[in-house]
């Protein structure tokens, strides 16, 4: 069912001054995820995404663009293919907010009108509606909106593949909080393929389907956030992944990840429950759930808070599974 | 006030002929410049490619400017013959420093960081050159014609000389009657023609920097035509 879009096999890269950015990597991204590339500074992130769009060739092993090998591609057009937020946002300051996100269509050389709607359209979808910020230059923008404009100029001409260089790197935590939420429900509607670089761990659990951790050029472990927190391949990545480990796990680590799906419930919906006069996670309220996508924080609070032994998880109407405290702590690395 | 009491009624007796002169001399200079901005456009970026032949075509255009202009039509005038074509040559030459060095000097101060975002989004080296480097070099072309044309604007005066026309006429035919009038009602009115020149360009200036998004001081025409445009 699922198909690879990007796969690295045995890349090497080095520069023309001897300095070797990644060495020997291999990895594959699976069509409409997105992966995270982290790790510190200077261990080849950067280069990793500059070799997928070609602005820098590759030394030696293969690189495919959906199966195809990319050095047998037009250069061009394989850019014109790929949106590209680079790291420090990289607008035009000498253009508009609309001329910047119009330039790629203007480069595919369509008409007048449909760049038009198309901008309206992405500036609206990114929360700077058309009317105020069209004519706008960046520089009269704040560094969120300016990321806005980069990641809205990246989607222009809806490619298939979005390489993201650490786009909410130089914004206060709040903001970049934010954008991450927007961006998450944005690309639930836009389902792109997206390569994403960040230095932060916690945005790596939160963004990524799969992370590779990078470390002096090479991936020292690529896998679920899940596998990740929970397995880490290594000190250094048990390292990066920093002391509070246990908390990382109840933030980022959902309900779906550690639930039950065996007990009994499962499959039946609350009333039912209720008519069976099953008491397993009712107190006085009535039954305690969590959607599948909350996070086993959310579960925790609601099992110790409402004195129950566990949680209902469901999705719509339905039970799926439960979780509870022993559930919880055979599945967070600290009960082990 | 008594002193300038002759130079106003020469003026005003002689308006007629200054001001055909003036748009003779003007009319040189506008199809030199003509000349003179495509060429040196194209010099300044073709050299932008090349650091080690930018600054060998730069110090060229240098030495250029320092053949006396007399000297250089004298040198012309045997191919060119006499009256505007020579003239207009040299002019072409004299502007070609400014033209050239500005065009590099603002194609090679855009960051690096934006022609590469340019290439990352799939532009050729051509449209990097339109969409990005120009635009943002702009400005500093445009300080360079500004220089060009203060420039030409006396050399193209000693182009009377030969036979060109223009206001230089009037100068040389003051020397030759020791007509004292004469030669500084034409040369105010050559300072002025350089210096509004010089201004409106300077406008045209600022006009494209506020076109880029720059945040500039603005004169009082560029901020009057601004508010109109915007
Ligand atoms: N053009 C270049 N020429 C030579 N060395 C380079 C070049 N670009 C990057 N490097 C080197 O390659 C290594 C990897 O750089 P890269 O930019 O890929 O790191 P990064 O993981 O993106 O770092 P950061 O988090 O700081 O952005 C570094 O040692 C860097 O100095
Ligand atoms: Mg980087």
């Amino acid at each position: 069912m699922t198909s690879t879009i990007i796969d690295f096999e045995n890349v090497t890269k080095e520069y023309p001054d001897g300095t070797v950015a990644i060495e020997d990597i291999s990895f594959s991204v699976e069509e409409g995820t997105t992966t995270v590339f982290v790790g510190p500074s200077g261990c080849g992130k950067t280069t990793t995404m500059k070799l997928v769009n070609r602005l820098e060739e590759l030394t030696s092993g293969k690189i495919y663009y959906d199966g195809q090998e990319i050095r047998s591609l037009d250069k061009i057009d394989l850019r014109r293919n790929i949106g590209y937020v680079i790291q420090e946002i990289g607008l035009f300051d000498h253009m508009t907010v609309a001329e910047n996100v119009g330039m790629v269509p203007t480069l595919l050389e369509w008409d007048r009108a449909r760049i038009d709607d198309r901008v309206d359209e992405l500036l609206d979808l990114m929360d700077l509606p058309a009317e105020t910020y069209r004519d706008q230059h960046p520089m009269e923008l704040s560094g969120g909106q300016r990321q806005r404009v980069g990641v809205a100029r990246a989607l222009a001409a809806d490619p298939d593949v979005m390489l993201m260089d650490e786009p909410f790197g130089a914004l206060d935590p709040i903001t970049r909080e934010k954008l991450q939420d927007e961006f998450l429900e944005i690309q639930a509607q836009i389902d792109k393929t997206i390569l994403f670089v960040t230095h932060d761990i916690d945005e790596a659990l939160k963004m990524g389907d799969k992370i590779a951790i990078y470390r002096n050029g090479q991936i020292v472990q690529y896998d679920t956030p899940k596998e990740i927190l929970t397995n880490p391949a290594n000190d250094f990545v048990r390292e990066f992944i920093g002391s509070d480990r246990l908390i990382k796990e109840l933030k980022f680590m959902t309900a779906g990840d550690v639930m039950d799906e065996t007990a009994d419930v499962t499959g039946k919906t609350l009333s039912e429950l209720g008519a069976a006069g099953v008491e397993f996670a009712r107190n006085g309220q009535g039954y305690l759930t969590v959607e599948r996508s909350e996070t086993t924080h959310v579960a925790l609070m609601k099992i110790y808070e409402g004195h129950v032994e566990g949680v209902l998880v469901t999705e719509g109407e339905e039970v799926v599974g439960t979780v509870t405290e022993a559930d919880l702590k055979r599945n967070l690395s600290e009960g082990r | 006030m008594q002193l300038s009491v002759p130079y106003v009624s020469f003026f005003v007796e002689r308006f007629d002929e200054i001001l055909a002169l003036t748009v003779e001399h003007v009319e040189i200079i506008a199809v030199a410049m003509g000349l003179a901005i495509p060429i040196g456009v194209t010099v300044g970026v073709l050299i932008s490619f090349n650091e080690r032949v930018a600054s060998t075509v730069i110090w060229l255009t240098g030495i250029m400017m320092t053949i006396p202009s007399i000297a250089l039509f004298g040198l012309l005038i045997p191919v060119l013959g006499i009256g505007s074509p020579p003239v207009i040559f040299a002019l072409v030459m004299y502007s070609q420093l400014p033209i050239v060095r500005n065009t590099y000097t603002g194609i090679s101060q855009v960051a690096d960081a934006q022609t590469e975002v340019g290439e990352g989004m799939g532009m050729t080296r051509k449209q990097r050159l339109r969409y990005v480097q120009l635009p943002i070099a702009l400005p500093v072309i445009m300080a360079g014609l500004r220089n060009a044309v203060i420039i030409i604007v006396g050399v193209a005066a000693i182009g009377a000389f030969i036979g060109a026309g223009g206001l230089g006429d009037l100068i040389f035919k003051g020397i030759r009657l020791q007509n004292m009038n004469m030669i500084v009602v034409t040369t105010v009115v050559l300072s002025l023609l350089a210096l509004t020149l010089d201004y409106g360009l300077g406008v045209v200036e600022q006009l494209l920097r506020l076109h880029n998004g720059e945040e500039i001081e603005r004169a009082k025409l560029t901020h009057a035509i601004w508010s109109v445009i915007a």
